[in-house]
């Protein structure tokens, strides 16, 4: 549905995108995520038309995002990070505005903006639709943002941080909302938050200092996480180094550090991945007759996975940047 | 079409929402007035209401062709500029619209304000008739002149929007460029040395706006305000597009 290639970005002297790659399978909901300044609202500006990418392909639907500008937002419904609105309009009379720029017959345009208020939960106190954009709450300008872009029913969707600066029931029910539109359309959508995307997301596309640094189903990326688990066993009976000779001697093991701890002895023992070596550790402990008292896998998060990689990222922008200027 | 007038419309709403478009109404209105009768102490064929003189209204329409040089700014330097800044730009732009269409859709809302106030002024024309008995024909072509002028004049008040996103410098910008054809023009035809004076006469708003208050009509004023228009609507979309390949 969307297609990414080798997109670059200059903003003058800085580099934003850097040669990035990715496709969005129809009907897929994609999770961009990545610190602030990433490259996220970048890329999707460039994916919706606002800007021209400085070299690079983008198409959406087969449609080249520079010869096919018109007929592409045609097919897009964008909301930017900070859904800007028109303070003065009220909120049928900026949908309906909204309605007569996306190509939405006259006659159809109440019955479409009725769908959209319906679906975003803005019929629901009478006088909702007569309101002031200006004068509507955060989460309300939110929804307002999100059924402006649902009214001409795109195919696809691209919503930059859609659930920056609700309150948390607020976030469950935007989630929920983008959820139910995922058997329609194909959503992208950006977010500096893990745990948020993680549930929404079918594939997670991990971008820093402008470039991917990993993509997959969250599944996939646990999988890497899960990779290099680690082992913790407190030992005591022999001396530290014949203790972690004799553990680095079971097979699935790769490395084994050792601490003293007190009268103790910490194994730190990595293992292949996705093996789990515990039940020989502790068997080869037995047979030697040395005294365990603590066996304990641990299992790096997504999270710590995510913020050690966007890290690294943004240092390694940094020199790059730095080298350049 | 229909998203120009779509957009014309929201513009025409957002000019009665903000009390820029109130209080340019109010000032425009007041400043005409002060050419219905002259203070007793001053009698002078400037005005419109004098007793014994033509029941004309041109002193009117050479006033309010120089008011405009400050008014037309003040009521488009929002246009653009408030979408830059508050970021609806980004909305406006990626929905399918053209950017010829935004502009031409800005430059009808104003115009549809300005013809509003435009037709505020006819109070004079109905009291006239009340005291006298005015030309209509000179009126009438009189406000063609004003409507021909305040189409070249929105259009560089529109093209001045779509070059800042700071609304006073949009205003100031607008100012500026009206005020060298509409003001500082005119001053340097009797002044200036032989080339210079020759060449004011023909860049001055005056020189063609002069004809259309006086009853005349003439092509070369039609031409001049139509291809003004023209240009500075042209250079708003050329502006406006250059955000693409900036």
């Amino acid at each position: 549905m969307i297609e990414v290639q080798k997109l670059t970005k200059w903003y003058g002297r800085v580099l934003a995108v850097d040669n990035i790659s990715f496709r969005v399978e129809k009907g897929q909901i994609v999770g961009f995520l990545g610190p602030n300044g990433a490259g996220k609202s970048t890329t999707l500006k460039i994916i919706t038309c606002y800007l021209p990418a400085t070299s690079g392909k983008v198409t959406v639907a087969g449609l080249d995002v520079l010869s096919d500008s018109l007929a592409v937002r045609r097919k897009i419904g964008y909301m930017p990070e900070s859904v800007p609105l028109y303070p003065e309009m009220r909120v049928r009379e900026f949908l309906m505005f909204r309605a007569a720029l996306r190509d939405i017959p006259p006659k159809q345009r109440l019955a479409a903006v009725d769908r959209v208020a319906d679906h975003c939960w803005l019929s629901k106190p009478e006088d909702m639709m007569r309101r002031r954009l200006g004068e509507l709450s955060r989460g309300y300008k939110q929804r307002v943002g999100l059924a402006e872009v649902l009214l001409h029913n795109p195919e696809v969707l691209v919503l930059d941080e859609p659930t920056i600066g609700l309150d948390p029931a607020q976030i469950r029910a935007m989630r929920d909302l983008i959820l139910g539109l995922a058997e329609q359309h194909t959503v992208i959508l950006s977010s500096h938050i893990l745990a948020e995307v993680e549930q929404t997301c079918k594939h997670l596309i991990i971008i820093a200092g402008g470039r991917i640094v990993a993509s997959g189903t969250p599944g996939e990326l646990r999988q890497r996480v899960v990779g290099p688990s680690r082992i913790f066993a407190e030992v005591r009976g022999a001396e530290d180094k014949v203790m972690a000779a004799a553990v680095r001697g079971i097979s699935q093991v790769r490395e084994v550090e050792q601490f003293p701890h007190g009268n103790w002895t910490r194994l730190v023992i990595s293992s292949d991945s996705g093996a789990d070596p515990r039940a020989e550790v502790a068997k080869l402990i037995a047979e030697k007759g040395w005294q365990l008292r603590e066996l304990r896998r641990e299992v790096g998060s997504l999270e710590d996975f995510f913020v050690q990689i966007t890290y690294e990222q943004s240092m390694q922008a940094g020199e790059r940047l730095a080298a350049t200027a | 079409m229909g998203k120009t007038f779509a957009i014309a419309r929201r513009e025409l709403g957002a000019t009665f929402f903000s009390p820029v478009g109130y209080v340019v109404a109010a000032l425009f209105l007041c400043v005409c007035m002060i050419k219905l009768v002259p203070p007793p102490w001053y009698v002078d064929e400037w005005f419109i209401l004098v007793p014994g003189h033509e029941a004309s209204l041109r002193p009117l329409f050479d006033l309010m062709a120089l008011a405009m040089v400050f008014a037309v700014p003040l009521l488009t330097m929002r246009l653009m500029s408030e979408e830059f800044r508050s970021g609806t730009i980004e909305t406006l732009m990626t929905a399918p619209v053209t950017d010829t269409q935004v502009i031409l859709g800005k430059f009808l809302g104003v115009m549809a304000f300005y013809l509003m106030l435009l037709g505020g002024t006819l109070i004079l024309l109905v009291l006239m008739m009340a005291y006298g008995e005015p030309d209509f024909g000179v009126a009438a072509m009189g406000y063609l002149g004003m409507v021909l002028l305040g189409a070249a004049f929105v259009a560089v008040g529109v093209f001045a929007s779509t070059l800042t996103q700071h609304q006073l410098l949009a205003a100031v910008v607008g100012i500026l460029i009206l005020g060298i054809f509409g003001v500082v023009m005119p001053f340097l035809i009797p002044g200036a040395p032989v080339p210079l004076n020759y060449l004011a006469e023909k860049l001055s708003v005056m020189t063609y706006f002069k004809d259309f208050s006086k009853g005349i009509f003439d092509s070369r004023g039609l031409a001049f305000f139509l291809s003004a228009a023209g240009l500075f609507l042209f250079l708003s979309v050329k502006t406006l597009e250059s955000r693409r390949w900036r």
